[in-house]
């Protein structure tokens, strides 16, 4: 008994997150709705509950009692393979995001708490925490292109090809624009660049705001949110590669999506705005703020721009945005190998 | 470049904290227009007496031939619509028959929640005609 209790332990661990993670993303579509509202001067959902806030279980419910349908000429393995290959590339990157310095848990629970690394408040301590995360999340292509083909209809197809090329281009951005950071903190670690950001002026994004600011544009196409939506540009592609989808099976595929900027929040909150530190309130206050406040700012710029060409999308991704990054990558390393040369230990 | 987006930015983010252009309808309504066309009204003498005269102009004058009039007389000669029906589903409510009117003895009121549940809710005879109207909503937002 004594040996299965740290196992029981993790699972629940584990389970409270993904169960906190599952209920910000059912809220995030709240938040998205009231802030576009707001934006466009209207009121937003408000009818579901006090100030709407039912609106996401209502949403859920009833994405549960629709009808499932499956399209006549679907590969049907593949067909009900592609949505949860999504929702799971979208979650499983949350391991590695530290949320909170510890849990305190040593004072509950006794010594087999830090025997088991139970206390800290991320779930994979992982020294490649990174190029898990990129890793990870390139496998979710997988999930769009698959979830296209099975369906068996000329708008899946197109629009999971679209989306597929713009994630590939855009990861090679993303990864450039996170090297920066990775120089600076010569670590892959995330855990260890949060505690590098000790203090406000130690925030990446002051070191790196060139780096910052081609993650957010190239975060924001990885994830598909407007101006980089293109995939479900509606008088193209009707809406993208789940148009074929019903019921539950679409609603996996937006629950990916809305995990998927919950997921960039919380990279953009560890890489660049020191993720759980801060003064005063508990950690894990500070990284929730910081987080749903970059939330904010995503459905902010969806509610902003407008949709790209699809050509102008992927010309900037390989013109502008992969050069520019491997200009601040270099620039980065030169200076920062002149500053530990001279002035450095 | 990049400054054109901000200002973009600015704008939205102003809209946010504006006062909200919503009105949560069937809780609030529109105050609609003094001269608002909304549902015909059959006015009355100040003796209670109905003032058509059944001279059947309006129902000439109705394009959208909605008016249904059976004209009779009073002991004294005088005319009266013994039947005076307005098909509300055929209606375009473009105000002729107010117009045409020599007595002023049709009125269009500012009633505009005239659905019904049946075509025959919206086949109004003589007596639903005489009703008065709902009342003009007062209200601080304006239709429009």
């Amino acid at each position: 008994m004594e040996s299965a209790m740290p196992i029981i332990m993790v699972v629940v661990k584990v389970l409270l997150v993904i169960v906190a993670i599952l209920t910000f993303v059912a809220y995030l579509t709240l938040i998205e709705r009231k802030v576009l509202g707001w934006i466009q001067v209207r009121i937003g959902p408000n009818r579901v509950g006090p100030w709407g806030l039912l609106q996401p279980l209502a949403d859920g419910a009833k994405l549960l009692l629709k009808e499932e349908i499956t399209v006549a000429g679907a590969n049907k393995a593949v067909y009900i393979l592609a949505p949860l290959i999504v929702v799971v590339c979208a979650i499983v990157p949350f391991a590695v995001i530290p949320f909170a310095k510890g849990l305190g848990l040593e004072t509950l629970l006794g010594p087999t708490v830090s025997q088991y690394d139970l206390n800290t408040g991320v779930i994979a301590d992982l020294n490649v925490g990174i190029l898990f995360i990129f890793g990870i999340s390139s496998l979710g292509v997988y999930g769009v292109i698959l979830g296209g083909w099975a369906s068996n209809s000329k708008y899946s197809l197109l629009g999971s090809i679209r989306a597929a090329a713009q994630m590939i281009s855009y990861e090679l951005g993303l990864s450039l624009s996170v090297i920066g950071v990775l120089l600076l903190a010569g670590t892959l670690n995330l855990v260890q660049i949060v505690e590098n950001q000790d203090s406000i002026w130690k925030w990446y994004v002051f070191r790196q705001p060139l780096g910052f600011l081609l993650f957010l544009i190239a975060g924001s196409a990885e994830i598909a949110r407007t101006p980089f939506d293109l995939m479900e540009c509606e008088n193209e592609l009707v809406a993208g590669y789940q148009t074929e989808y019903s019921s539950m099976k679409f609603g996996l595929f937006y629950l990916g999506e809305y995990a998927h900027l919950l997921f960039l929040s919380a990279l953009t909150t560890t890489l660049f705005f020191g993720g759980w530190q801060g003064p005063f309130l508990p950690p894990i206050i500070w990284f929730l703020a910081k987080m749903f406040f970059f939330v904010f700012v995503f459905v902010w710029i969806r509610g902003t721009y407008p949709r790209l060409r699809y050509d102008r999308v992927m010309a900037f991704g390989w013109k502008t945005l992969v050069p520019v990054g491997l200009f601040n990558v270099m620039a980065t390393a030169f200076i920062y190998a002149i500053y530990l040369q001279y002035w450095g230990a | 470049m990049i400054i054109p987006l901000l200002q973009g930015l600015k704008l939205t983010l102003a809209h946010v904290f504006k006062k909200k252009i919503t009105l949560q309808y069937p809780d609030e309504k529109w105050d609609v227009a003094k001269r608002w066309r909304g549902r015909h009204v059959l006015t009355v003498h100040p003796s209670g007496k109905i003032r058509c005269v059944a001279c059947m102009l309006c129902a000439t004058v109705c394009p959208a031939e909605c008016i249904y009039i059976e004209g009779a007389s009073e002991p004294d000669n005088r005319r009266y619509p013994e039947r005076y029906e307005i098909d509300l589903t055929r209606c375009i409510f473009c105000g002729y028959c107010v117009e045409v009117c020599p007595k002023e003895a049709i009125e269009m009121s500012t009633a505009y929640e005239i659905s019904g549940y049946s075509r025959k809710d919206l086949y109004l005879d003589k007596e639903a005609l005489l009703q008065p109207p709902q009342p003009r909503y007062e209200k601080k937002k304006k239709a429009g």
